[in-house]
């Protein structure tokens, strides 16, 4: 990594990117909650090591989206969902793929920090041990501290890790959930609304940790800052009343989109 | 983001004219409304005071009991005539102990035994438990028998009471149960110092008895301390279990409402049907023991479970869903998410729900009643299958005694009931201190 320049860097990840497969394909996806229709025949794919941004105004089933991509609908009582969603190349509905595995495949970040009230240690040390990720108390100290690394939170925890993870401030909680996250070694992270607690400070940290944490995950990421969008993805998906818009480079999206609604979406006309 | 409105619009100039909105009036109303709050308070303080003052005043006095500190001849003429103890166990058992008191009693108040009536007057300033008193003394060592010893014994519960001046003496002697010749020899041995109030630690030890200087909450100590063992044991983990399913894994529909219904209208049953119940079920359908502190453990348990359910339930869904999304979203099963996390931050009130209702349950004694636990039980039980008595149950038998001596113990009683109910209390508070987190 060091001896490439950052924006090396950038084009072996976007050459990646360009020939990357997709790593989840959504193919007629809609969801019910009980009568209502929540998502009307979407078909998105992610593409993988790539940020792909969710956007669009409030209801418009974003979220919705997101959260079928783990299951998290699941908990969700009267919630259906009808179509094919596969992570490379399983299907995710099967009634043979179990969700808890699936989970551990594909981790989630939440809108609103939420560390358990516990330890720093033992928040990074749930997912592994409940997964069987580590044989012994050294190896388990290994993936804490390499988990944390990648969620750029080591430097600023390693001397407290047996305090409470509540105790951070904002911006390390949702960095501690990052890294809670990562430490199952999942394949997809979804972050929704990651930042919309945080200051800009925190944000910009966070955006920062996204756009590194690329190298080795695919990221689907819902937000309702446009800018943020523009800043971390390089995929833009825009849904509105439930059905998606447009699918795009992000650069592309913010530039000259194909759709109208977008363009009025990202100029402020509506949202 | 759409329409951005005017901030200089809608906003009605600086200095237009005031509405008379009546600014006195709402404080008034407000001052009015919180003295209202005092006056409530302070009331319900009052009669707090009131209930403890009357008490406290009535009962302080169980807690020290009258004794006669005199040196007792263990003359073998009146135990052992025939010395026979030595292949007939029995007969230190038999002996004629309340004469050896007798004696000793008599010869400290110069007072002879052949005159029969005065004998009597004498004898009757001592307890009948000194029977029991002096036959524990020989059997544990019955190399006392031929020497004097110095011996404290319980006085009778009329000298009791007269010593502690709850005896009105403005009644004429024949319609005391002390005549004057009895409270001039309790002056005379007060005045000498072997008459003289003490610790009483019989009220805690000593099982039911008919005569007051004698009786005690022992029993019914245990009986109690069976009880709430069981219905720890049985309650806590049916209670947190039925809690666990419903708020957690049940399906919403009519039947599940029709549950949560229901335990909330059991949470307020009148008591006495659960001992009705207990009556016909556990006594005479399952056949066990009438009086015994197993079935009414069972029957509080009954009555604890809806306490303990609503509680966990509350407990349960106070803690925030952003918890349970965390660990399902790291891939735990429901099993996992609820046990490791849900469970533990709900915990304290878990906790505080369950002492609660063990604390309503120790106090509770309709429907012990009914099934038989209302009893003369002077031995400790063994086990809770056998035939016992609890606090509460108790205190309404003593409340029923006629004798003086035990409107003093009733209300000692009481004072140790409210004692245990403060230390579980107490004991509430400190556990939710301790296991309360913030999120």
């Amino acid at each position: 990594m060091n001896m490439m320049s950052e924006s090396a860097v950038e084009k072996a990840l976007d050459q990646k990117m360009s020939d990357a497969s997709h790593k989840m394909i959504g193919k007629d996806v809609s969801v019910y909650y009980g009568e209502k229709r929540a998502l009307f025949d979407v078909n998105l794919n992610v593409r993988e090591n790539t940020v792909t941004a969710l956007i669009g105004p409030s209801g418009c089933g974003k979220s919705t989206f997101l959260r079928c991509l783990n299951r998290m609908n699941d908990t969700i009582e009267n919630c259906r969902v009808t179509g094919k969603i596969t992570l490379d190349a399983d299907d995710i509905y099967d009634q043979a793929i179990d969700v808890v595995e699936l989970r551990a495949r594909v981790g989630m970040v939440f809108q609103k920090p939420n560390p358990f009230p516990k330890t720093i240690y033992e928040n990074i040390s749930y997912g592994p041990r409940i997964h069987g990720l580590s044989k012994n108390k050294a190896d388990m100290d290994q993936i804490v501290e390499a988990s944390l690394q990648r969620a750029g939170l080591w430097g600023e925890v390693k001397d407290r890790l047996h305090e409470s993870g509540t105790g951070l401030s904002g911006g390390q909680q949702q960095r501690l959930c990052i890294a809670r996250a990562i430490a199952v070694s999942p394949e997809v992270i979804l972050m929704d609304e990651p930042c919309s607690a945080l200051d800009p400070i925190a944000t910009a940290k966070v955006e920062e940790l996204i756009h590194e944490l690329r190298a080795n995950y695919t990221i689907v990421i819902v937000t309702h800052s446009m800018q943020q969008a523009a800043r971390v993805s390089q995929r833009t998906a825009m849904f509105h009343l439930g059905q998606l818009v447009e699918e795009n480079d992000t650069d592309k999206m913010f530039t000259n989109p194909d759709d109208q609604r977008t363009q009025d979406y990202i100029m402020g006309r509506f949202g | 983001m759409t329409d951005v409105v005017s901030p200089v619009a809608g906003i009605p100039k600086a200095k237009s004219v005031r509405r008379d909105i009546g600014i006195k009036r709402r404080y008034a109303a407000e001052r009015r409304f919180r003295a209202y709050g005092i006056a409530a308070l302070s009331f319900g303080i009052i009669f707090l005071m009131l209930l403890l003052w009357s008490v406290v005043s009535k009962g302080y006095t169980a807690f020290q009991q009258t004794m006669i500190t005199m040196p007792v001849e263990f003359s073998q003429q009146i135990i052992d005539p025939q010395n026979e103890r030595a292949t007939n166990p029995q007969k230190l058992m038999t002996a004629n102990y309340p004469v050896v008191a007798r004696n000793a009693l008599a010869k400290l108040l110069n007072v002879s035994v052949d005159d029969r009536v005065a004998a009597r007057a004498v004898s009757q300033m001592l307890s009948d438990g000194v029977r029991v008193q002096l036959r524990d003394l020989v059997v544990a060592n019955p190399a006392i028998i031929g020497t004097t010893q110095t011996v404290r014994l319980l006085a009778s519960g009329d000298i009791d009471s007269a010593y502690k001046g709850q005896i009105d003496l403005n009644v004429s002697q024949e319609n005391r149960k002390i005549n004057d010749q009895q409270l001039a020899w309790m002056t005379q041995l007060s005045d000498s110092g072997a008459l003289a109030k003490h610790f009483n630690s019989g009220i805690f030890v000593n099982g039911a008895s008919s005569r007051p200087e004698a009786a005690g909450v022992g029993v019914a100590l245990i009986g109690s301390f069976y009880m709430m063992l069981i219905v720890l044991v049985l309650a806590l983990p049916i209670g947190v279990a039925a809690s666990i399913y419903l708020e957690e894994f049940a399906p919403k529909n009519k039947f599940t409402d029709l549950i949560e219904v229901n335990i909330n209208n059991l949470a307020a049953v009148p008591s006495i049907v659960y001992g009705l119940l207990g009556l016909a079920v556990f006594v005479n359908f399952m056949g066990l023991p009438r009086s015994a502190s197993f079935v009414g453990g069972l029957v509080l348990t009954l009555m604890t479970l809806p306490t303990i359910i609503i509680a966990t339930r509350a407990a349960l869904k106070a803690v925030p869903p952003s918890i349970r999304a965390a660990a399902l979203g790291l891939g735990a099963s429901k099993m996992q998410t609820i046990f490791h996390h849900v469970l533990p931050l709900a915990m304290p009130g878990i906790l505080t729900g369950t002492i609660i209702g063990l604390a309503h349950a120790l106090g509770e004694t309709a429907p012990l009643l009914l099934i038989g636990m209302v009893a003369f039980v002077a031995n400790y039980p063994t086990t809770p299958l056998d035939p016992s008595t609890a606090l509460p149950v108790q205190i309404y038998m003593w409340a029923n005694e006629a004798e003086r001596a035990f409107v003093e113990r009733t209300s000692g009683a009481i004072i140790i009931l409210l004692l245990f109910l403060i230390l579980m209390n107490v004991g509430a508070i400190l556990l939710r201190r301790r296991f309360e987190r913030r999120w």
